[in-house]
């Protein structure tokens, strides 16, 4: 089958790309446009590696076609940051080693961002359950949920 | 109980990681984010069966498919090396099942094991070839369970092997590939003492790392045999010896780009993919990058063994026991190599006792060869131990804290298997836990507490880095270890420390193995302890030669110099005669005073410090549904010293996720065939974040004598107490004590319907 032509905006940016009917916009992202930020750590939705937004909603990048994206805003982790000024939740699992390897983060970020712009007063259960699409290996969630609480009361008080 | 002692600038903070904006901005490079021109993709043909001979193969189809470059299988390997065991990993390797475990010859012995290999232009391609590949199986009887595989009459997996360890050296082979025993004292006698003796049977379930990064890699061979290799792993001079045993390539011919790790927990201490890579790329000449799919992660790689363990113990009505036996089987895999001598070894390591037998068996399966995983081999047998302990304590009405600080090891125990322990602190552990305000808050109905301790040796091993004084008065580490959890902060935090310079000046780099001496891989819980000694020492060689050209610019003697606060001053009968020189006045006049400055260690560092753990596990059981939730948690342990206490509370309370992951769901499933059942995230359930409370750290430092700043490893202990102190609180909770592995919601059922009293002695 021919490779189709998608016209779509990436990070702010017009993005176009041509891709096979039956590439995930997971492998557009990572293969074509070489955005290797947002991961692959199941290619099923079982691990939120893969979380990017697409027109305001926060979708595993791994369970939709390429083709899918015709006409869409995507925004992935490699978006996050504002020119050299970190997003706040970044600076945060930062400041509080809410990262081990750092291979779920970027999944995380974009998830826990999702969350606070919904709901700027999370409590823990409801942090907990939000981003339990999201898996890490290596933290335990403690200091992934404790981050993200304290940017929500951070940004609360400014 | 903190050594306050000291103060530090640097040492116990807090700083952010170095390769932290990289790591939250998308820009890290994992495993499987290289991409070169004209690379193609490899994949991999595994096989259905648990357990077959390989008649034929005939891959002529798929090498027609148009974009199809190169077709592999066994026969296109160099013959395997000769079966030579060696400390390679965590747990020992030998080159010949290495070689095998890559790519089967003769048979297949797992459902996931390889048994060719494609590149291609493109991945659907390369997918497509693999389904063309035609292979001609005699489907064998297999065996999955470990208790099974003992059986005389079990399917043999492998009609050389002998088992080992026992004389004479027994006439025909069998599925147990080792027989070790450790023995002091006298049981009998012990146990002749004892006023009550427990004896139970226990068993685990082999459970994945679950790292959330499949195993990647991009290999790139030169027309003159080099190899290039750009891979995930725990050890870039790991991936280099074993890819060039297997491909019979000189070591000097290979060099191994260190990737990012995104999770390992010993699962990447090993290869699958790079030599496979490396020979089609050999074949085809152009780069190829090879990915597991998560299905491949769980069908071929890791995981730790399941075991079976009956464990008895005695003690005298005051608490003393008197006497411990241990009986172990584990799983290899379909490979020699459990870790059952880690096994042996830790089980009742946090005792003082006199009497210990413990006899262990490394048994092989018709499932994947495992891997180390956390604390490899530990968990399984200190699971059993620490329930029998708990009961025990019960029995005796004592308070289980106070039975097991009645036992503890101290400094000075000789422990069973060898050592003479020098300060440890698993004494304060108990006491710290003890004090906890959790251990003595109230629970409610349903709930339960449960406690339980763990033990891991640690090690040290070899380790190089280099340090470079730049000529602005920063600074360069150069060191080999993969960092899997924040070590670039804890070893750039010890050179600051060194130096007398801010945290910030220094850059650190995990090079290659062409750019930094010889490391052994991220494992074992030994960066911070033993490549942070290679640091710290490189950073003094570089001091001593900041100090000699101080001197050289003061015209005085090298001698009558010293270091303090990151500036030369002389000292002696020179103090005070001169200013006190920076380090970037130093550095800035270096070309005048003899070149560049830079400081080197190559070292085998001895001297790790134990580390025990003792920790509070509440749950509550849904009486309805046997759904077990772990409502609070703490974890204490001897850290020796925190270098950045952040990784190291995050070290704790990962290994207590995966404790609890490991107590409650996870397991691998068989089918009567053989077959995986379960190789994907939604049905092998790992903790997610609803799952678990937070998780509360306590940081005993007893510091490690033979360390500079008192450091011991931390990563593999506290993975070891979760699943008693969850069985443990269980039956504080039910009266009930489950002893096998996962404490699933049907196990707890049918426990509940079978009485749910007080276990029956
Ligand atoms: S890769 Fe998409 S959810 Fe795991
Ligand atoms: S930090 Fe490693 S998986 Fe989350």
């Amino acid at each position: 089958m021919p490779r189709q032509h998608v016209t779509t905006e990436v990070n702010g940016e017009p993005q176009d790309f041509l891709c096979e009917p039956q590439e995930t916009l997971l492998d557009v992202l990572r293969d074509e446009l070489h955005l290797t930020g947002t991961k692959e750590g199941c290619s099923s939705g079982d691990c939120g590696a893969c979380s990017i937004m697409v027109d305001g909603r926060l979708v595993c990048a791994c369970l939709m076609f390429g083709v899918e994206a015709q006409g869409k805003t995507i925004e992935t982790i490699e978006g996050m940051a504002e020119g050299d000024k970190l997003h706040p939740l970044q600076t945060k699992f930062l400041e509080e080693a809410a990262l081990q390897c750092g291979f779920c983060t970027p999944g995380f970020l974009v998830a826990a961002k999702a969350l606070l712009e919904r709901n700027s007063d999370p409590t823990e259960t409801e942090v907990r359950y939000w981003l339990a699409g999201n898996l890490c290996r290596c933290t335990g969630y403690d200091k992934i949920v404790r981050a993200v609480m304290d940017v929500a009361a951070e940004t609360r008080e400014t | 109980m903190k050594n306050e002692t000291q103060e530090f600038k640097w040492v116990g903070k807090r700083p952010i990681r170095p390769d932290g904006v990289d790591k939250v901005t998308g820009r890290a490079k994992f495993g499987a984010d290289m991409h070169l021109p004209g690379m193609l993709i490899g994949r991999v043909l595994r096989s259905p069966h648990a357990h077959a001979r390989i008649r034929s193969i005939d891959t002529t189809k798929a090498a027609s498919l148009p974009g199809v470059k190169a077709v592999v299988t066994g026969s296109d390997f160099p013959p395997p090396p000769p079966p030579v065991w060696q400390a390679a990993g965590e747990v020992p390797v030998n080159f010949r099942d290495l070689a095998r475990n890559v790519m089967a010859r003769d048979k297949a012995l797992y459902d996931g094991h390889a048994v060719a290999a494609v590149a291609a232009t493109s991945a659907a391609i390369a997918e497509e070839a693999i389904d063309l590949i035609e292979v001609d199986y005699e489907v064998l009887p297999h065996v999955i369970d470990v208790k099974a595989a003992m059986k005389p009459d079990a399917p043999l997996l492998h009609d050389d092997l002998f088992t080992d360890g026992v004389s004479p050296k027994p006439d025909k082979p069998s599925n147990i590939a080792k027989r070790m025993e450790f023995a002091v004292g006298d049981i009998e006698a012990g146990f002749s003492k004892a006023d009550v003796v427990i004896e139970r049977e226990f068993t685990t379930k082999p459970v994945h790392q679950g790292y959330i990064e499949p195993h990647a890699c991009v290999v790139d061979s030169s027309e003159d045999g080099r190899l290039f290799i750009h891979c995930s792993s725990q050890g870039q001079f790991m991936v280099r010896q074993f890819c060039a045993r297997v491909l019979d390539v000189e070591i000097s011919k290979v060099t191994v780009v260190p990737a990012e790790i995104g999770g390992g927990f010993g699962g990447k201490t090993t290869v699958y993919l790079e030599p496979t890579a490396g020979l089609l790329s050999r074949i085809t000449g152009r780069p190829v990058k090879m990915v597991m799919s998560r299905t491949e992660v769980f069908r071929a790689s890791g995981p730790t063994s399941g075991g079976a363990t009956k464990i008895k113990i005695g003690a005298t009505k005051d608490g003393t026991i008197t006497a411990a036996q241990a009986t172990l089987a584990y799983q290899a895999g379909a490979f020699p190599g459990s870790p059952i001598g880690p096994g042996c070894m830790c089980a009742f390591a946090p005792y003082n006792i006199q009497n210990v037998n413990v006899v262990g068996h490394d048994v092989v399966v018709n499932r994947p060869k495992v891997a180390a995983y956390r604390a490899p081999g530990a968990p399984i047998s200190e699971f059993g131990v620490e329930c029998v302990i708990d009961e025990i304590a019960e029995k005796l009405s004592i308070d289980p804290i106070a039975l097991r600080e009645k036992n503890a090891a101290r400094q000075g125990t000789k422990a069973y298997y060898g050592p003479t322990f020098g300060p440890i602190g698993f004494v304060e552990t108990l006491e710290a836990a003890k004090q906890h305000p959790h251990y003595s808050a109230p629970l409610g109905e349903n709930q339960g507490r449960g406690v339980a301790s763990g033990f891991w040796f640690n090690i040290g091993g070899d380790s190089s880095a280099s340090v470079h004084i730049n000529e602005d008065g920063t600074a360069t580490v150069i060191e080999g270890n993969p960092d899997i959890g924040g070590s670039r902060a804890s070893l750039a935090q010890m050179a600051a420390e060194v130096l007398g310079i801010d945290y910030d000046k220094i850059r650190i780099t995990v090079a290659d193995t062409s750019s930094v001496g010889y490391n052994f891989l991220t494992g074992g819980s030994r960066v911070t302890f033993a490549s942070g000694k290679a640091v710290i020492e490189a950073a003094n060689g570089a001091i001593s030669e900041l100090c000699a050209r101080a001197a050289k610019l003061w015209e005085i003697d090298a001698d009558a110099v010293e270091w303090v606060d990151g500036e030369a001053r002389p000292a002696g009968d020179n103090a005070g005669d001169f200013e006190p020189m920076p380090l970037s006045t130093i550095a800035g006049a270096s070309g005048k005073t003899g070149g560049p400055i830079s400081g080197h260690a190559s070292l085998n560092v001895k001297g790790a410090g134990p580390g025990f753990g003792t920790h509070i596990c509440d749950v509550e059981v849904d009486q309805e549904t046997g759904r077990v939730s772990v409502i609070r948690y703490t974890a204490v342990q001897d850290v020796g010293r925190a270098i950045h206490p952040g990784y190291v509370e995050g070290q704790l309370q990962g290994g207590v996720a995966q404790g609890v992951g490991w107590a409650l769901n996870e397991e691998y499933i068989y089918d009567k065939d053989g077959r995986l059942d379960n190789p994907g995230f939604l049905d092998y359930r790992v903790p997610v974040a609803s799952d678990l409370p937070m998780i509360d750290t306590v940081l005993v430092e007893v510091p490690n004598p033979n360390h500079p700043y008192g450091v011991r490893g931390v990563g593999e202990v506290p993975i070891i107490p979760p699943m008693a102190a969850v069985a443990n609180a269980i039956s504080d909770a039910l009266g009930v004590r489950l002893k096998d592995l996962p404490m699933s919601p049907p196990k707890v059922l049918a426990s509940l319907s079978n009485g749910g009293s007080r276990t029956p002695s």
